[in-house]
């Protein structure tokens, strides 16, 4: 080999390693991507599924509640000084105390408080025990996330309210434990009582929706279009339609919606019907082609052997086509539902923005589901409300990863290779 | 309610139909089930159909098209004390009415005096409607399945053609099906035509298009000065084309090579991991990604530009290091690198398929002559491959274009025309959700601006979609 072949030989040696570099590099760089993003939401929101718990002995002064009045009695403030009572101090004249402990300990108290009474009208002028949620702000300074060291002025809590929160943690007042009440509250404006439950059920219930007209409708048209249709012009709109329906963006679907069903047919705005039917119009195309291709794959020798033995065309793709199909069926129905499951555009055009503080009474009345809860806490000004954000996403995500692992285990499990 | 409740009752009445077909069959054969054509459940099922499918599309029609039926019947006989109003409140007067007669909140008008008692008669109107309408489709869908069942059980013997019969509705079911994708590009197309028509009236296309000033104004009152605003959309344009540009910039690389490096050097085991991890992020929500934008790569810019600032401010380049120290979170580099990322799985999925369509002979060839793999795969893969993968990078380009909530929750509400990535910019799909989130009428020019925006937004990746399938597929089938 002559000297100026071996340079050159090294040159593209050289320029062969560069090569895997790059795209070694770039499988690195879409990883990492992953690992930040699920990282930090970890990170964001972990902290959320532990919460802390107050038990503070409240005395039910008969001079602060009016028995003929309850709805009507400031049931904070007997709660604020309670907690005074127990720091050793005082309200003054112009309430500053009490409004800085109030800011320490949920309204959910209070709460309690009213509905223990107007269940027992005798605890009156006893002292009661109630334990319930701190503020978000005192819970944010026991998880670490709100810190002595920041500057008073940047902070929430000032220096005296920190103090007491320091008190009632060594004196065992304030455990910490599973937050319960994230999963079974709905949405709320105070950041410690809101919860998920309200948007997991609405998105249940939108889901169900989309299914139930979607997958039918998705497999019916598939088969009719794979086994029944004619080749020709028309057959051949349609299936050009469908594939360009399926790269629609799908805020435009939510134009759709808001224009036809809501504009026009006069669907409720923000219910988990008109939601699911967008969704399941969007769902369709998606699932018209996975079935497509899962009939496909079916040999045209089980379709002969059913037609030899006298069978009918319909009997023949009912019967024995599309059981045999189904496995493919299933996953790629799946898979696009969990895509609607995880889509919040159209559902910001037909009004699924409102605040709804309970659980959807049906599937025609207002409620919110879990991307579209993400996106309101998202932009609530809170620190509280991101942390719980986060702690949405990490449910969201983990109902994703269940339906998308579902399909994966029935492709594995059932799919035959012809 | 009342529909879901007569639905039931009429799916257990074709039920016991069903039934009765089937056994009446079972009787004609007389113990001889080869004697009849079909077999005793296809008589079943053709007496349950023509019991059951003319009545319920009868109650499905009431469903969907009965409200809009109440109120145009409703509407039919306008009050004479309505007739002063202007159009805006006599949509309000309307609808107070049927919400009032519905029983849910209507809105805060008082109506007093003439339109009061207009108001309380139109409302025992709208209920007398409401309940008629429900008792005619009730008795007209019991008729029906009563008819359907009287007419079609009497034909029933042992030479009747059951088979065939329900195999022709099953035939109807599946083109019905078939056809719905086809109405809903119709309604799609239909709905942002007329919309947008509505809105051309009062903004004329031309300025739209071309005009470079976006400032929707909110009209508070219909007689209000200023409540036109400016509706000149190319500022929107220009925000939306800047992110998709930076998107592309993060995802067309990093895909690519990943899907060049997946198919050609990767090992089996690396492929087997890699790959369900790269769906993993495609599978990711858009909000999701629009959360990490919004609170940890916009902030993370935002402190890094801020840095560099600092450094600067004082040099040779204050003017540039006091420009970085006023950069905001909300930039169009955030809201474009996050959309990269979630892209590069979009373009690599798409590249790896078009890579592995390239027949193996082509490798072996270059191979053969003595190329290295990067060589073969820049002279040989690529060239051969290239129409597919610009199809791919195309279709990421629609669908950056058309994503919604990572720019709405990332990038800003400013329209602004500027080649700045830290510059805060708007998009159309932005200006989509902010127009049709907020409280107002649905008539005023600018809620119809955002059927506008969305006629141009579908039309453009409609134009795109189409034109990249084309060269994917042409492309797929040089070497089946």
């Amino acid at each position: 080999m002559t000297d100026i072949a071996a340079a050159r030989l090294k040159k593209r040696h050289a320029a062969e390693t560069r090569f895997r570099v790059y795209g070694r590099t770039a499988i690195i760089i879409a990883l990492s991507f992953l690992a930040l993003l699920m990282g930090r939401i970890g990170m964001q929101g972990y902290s959320t599924f532990t919460t802390n718990t107050v038990s503070l002995s409240v005395y039910l002064d008969p001079a602060r509640i009016d028995a003929g009045d309850l709805e009507g009695s400031n049931f904070d403030y007997v709660v604020a000084l309670a907690l005074l009572k127990k720091m050793g101090e005082t309200d003054d004249d112009y309430g500053t105390n009490a409004s800085e402990a109030m800011d320490l300990v949920s309204r959910d108290l209070g709460f309690q408080i009213l509905n223990r009474l107007k269940a027992e009208p005798g605890l009156l002028g006893k002292t009661i025990t109630v334990t319930g949620p701190m503020k978000a702000n005192a819970d944010l300074y026991y998880k670490g996330q709100l810190k002595r060291e920041t500057a008073q002025a940047d902070r929430r809590l000032n220096n005296h309210q920190l103090d007491w929160l320091d008190r009632l943690k060594a004196d065992g007042d304030v455990k910490s434990g599973f937050n319960v009440a994230f999963f079974t509250h709905a949405d709320s404006t105070e950041p410690e009582q809101a919860g998920i439950l309200g948007a997991v059920m609405g998105s249940a219930m939108m889901l169900l929706v989309t299914a139930l007209i979607a997958v039918p409708m998705g497999v019916l048209a598939a088969v009719w279009l794979e086994e029944f249709a004619p080749k020709n012009r028309w057959t051949d709109i349609i299936e050009v339609n469908i594939n360009n329906l399926a790269a629609v963006p799908s805020i435009v679907y939510g134009l759709l919606g808001l224009a036809v069903f809501i504009n026009w047919l006069g669907a409720p705005r923000g219910a988990p019907l008109t939601g699911g039917m967008v969704l399941a119009l969007m769902a369709l195309p998606t699932i018209i082609i996975a079935t497509r291709s899962a009939l496909k794959a079916v040999p045209p020798s089980i379709r002969e052997a059913a037609l030899g033995v006298g069978a009918s065309r319909t009997q023949t793709v009912f019967h024995h086509v599309l059981p045999q199909a189904m496995p493919g069926v299933m996953t790629g129905t799946i898979l696009s539902l969990a895509h609607a499951l995880g889509e919040t555009a159209p559902l910001l055009m037909i009004g699924m923005i409102a605040f709804n503080p309970g659980i959807p009474e049906g599937f025609t009345s207002s409620a919110s589901v879990l991307p579209v809860q993400v996106f309101i806490w998202e932009n609530a000004s809170e620190r509280a409300f991101h942390e719980r954000t986060a702690a949405a996403i990490i449910v969201l995500l983990v109902f994703m990863i269940a339906m998308n692992a579902a399909a994966v285990i029935l492709r594995r499990r059932f799919e035959r290779r012809w | 309610m009342t529909v879901l409740v007569a639905l039931a009752l009429l799916a257990a009445f074709s039920g016991g139909v069903f039934l009765l077909g089937r056994r009446r069959a079972v009787r004609l054969a007389g113990g001889a089930p080869a004697s009849l054509h079909s077999l005793p459940g296809y008589h079943g099922a053709w007496v349950a159909l023509w019991a059951g499918a003319p009545a319920a599309l009868i109650l499905f029609a009431f469903a969907v098209f009965g409200g809009r039926m109440e109120d145009a019947a409703l509407r039919a006989q306008a009050p004479a004390a309505i007739s002063q109003l202007s159009e805006q409140r006599q949509e309000v007067f309307w609808s107070d009415a049927r919400a009032e007669a519905r029983g849910e909140t209507s809105s805060e008008v008082r109506w007093e005096g003439d339109l009061g008692a207009a108001m309380a008669a139109k409302v025992s109107e709208a209920r007398q409607i409401t309940a008629y309408g429900r008792i005619a489709a009730l008795a007209l869908a019991g008729v029906l399945a009563l008819v359907g069942f009287l007419l079609a059980f009497p034909r029933l013997s042992k030479d009747f053609r059951a088979r065939n019969r329900v195999e022709g509705w099953t035939g109807v079911l599946l083109i019905a099906c078939s056809t719905v994708a086809v109405l809903t590009t119709l309604g799609i197309v239909l709905s942002l035509l007329w919309e947008s028509l509505r809105f051309f009236q009062a903004v004329s296309p031309l300025e739209f298009l071309l005009g470079t000033s976006w400032d929707p104004q909110i009209a508070m009152r219909a007689d209000q000065v200023a409540s036109s605003g400016a509706f000149g959309a190319v500022p929107l344009f220009a925000g939306t084309f800047l992110i998709m540009l930076i998107g592309m910039a993060v995802a067309a690389p990093v895909g690519l090579f990943s899907a060049i490096y997946l198919s050609e050097y990767a090992g089996p085991a690396m492929r087997a991991t890699v790959k369900p991890l790269l769906e993993v992020l495609a599978g990711v929500p858009t909000v999701v990604y629009g959360f990490f934008a919004a609170l940890t790569v916009g902030p993370t810019f935002r402190a890094f530009f801020n840095w560099i600032g600092s450094f600067l401010v004082g040099g040779p380049m204050d003017a540039l290091g006091q420009y970085l120290e006023t950069v905001q979170n909300q930039m169009a580099l955030t809201a474009g690198v996050v959309m990269g990322i979630m892209l590069i799985p979009f373009v690599s999925s798409l590249s790896d398929d078009i890579i592995n369509a390239v027949p193996q002979s082509l490798r072996d060839g270059s191979y053969a002559m003595g190329a290295t793999k990067s060589e073969t795969v820049k002279r040989v893969i690529l060239p051969a491959a290239l129409p597919g993968v610009v199809g791919a990078l195309m279709l990421a380009v629609s669908r950056a274009i058309g994503e919604t909530m990572i720019v709405t929750m990332a990038a800003g509400l400013q329209a602004k025309m500027t080649a700045n990535p830290l510059d805060t910019v708007t998009t159309v799909t932005v200006q989509i959700v902010t127009l049709l989130t907020g409280d107002q009428e649905f008539d005023s020019p600018k809620t119809l601006a955002a059927f506008g925006l969305g006629l141009t937004l579908f039309v453009v990746t409609l134009a795109l979609n189409v034109f990249a399938l084309a060269i994917v597929r042409k492309y797929r089938e040089q070497y089946d």
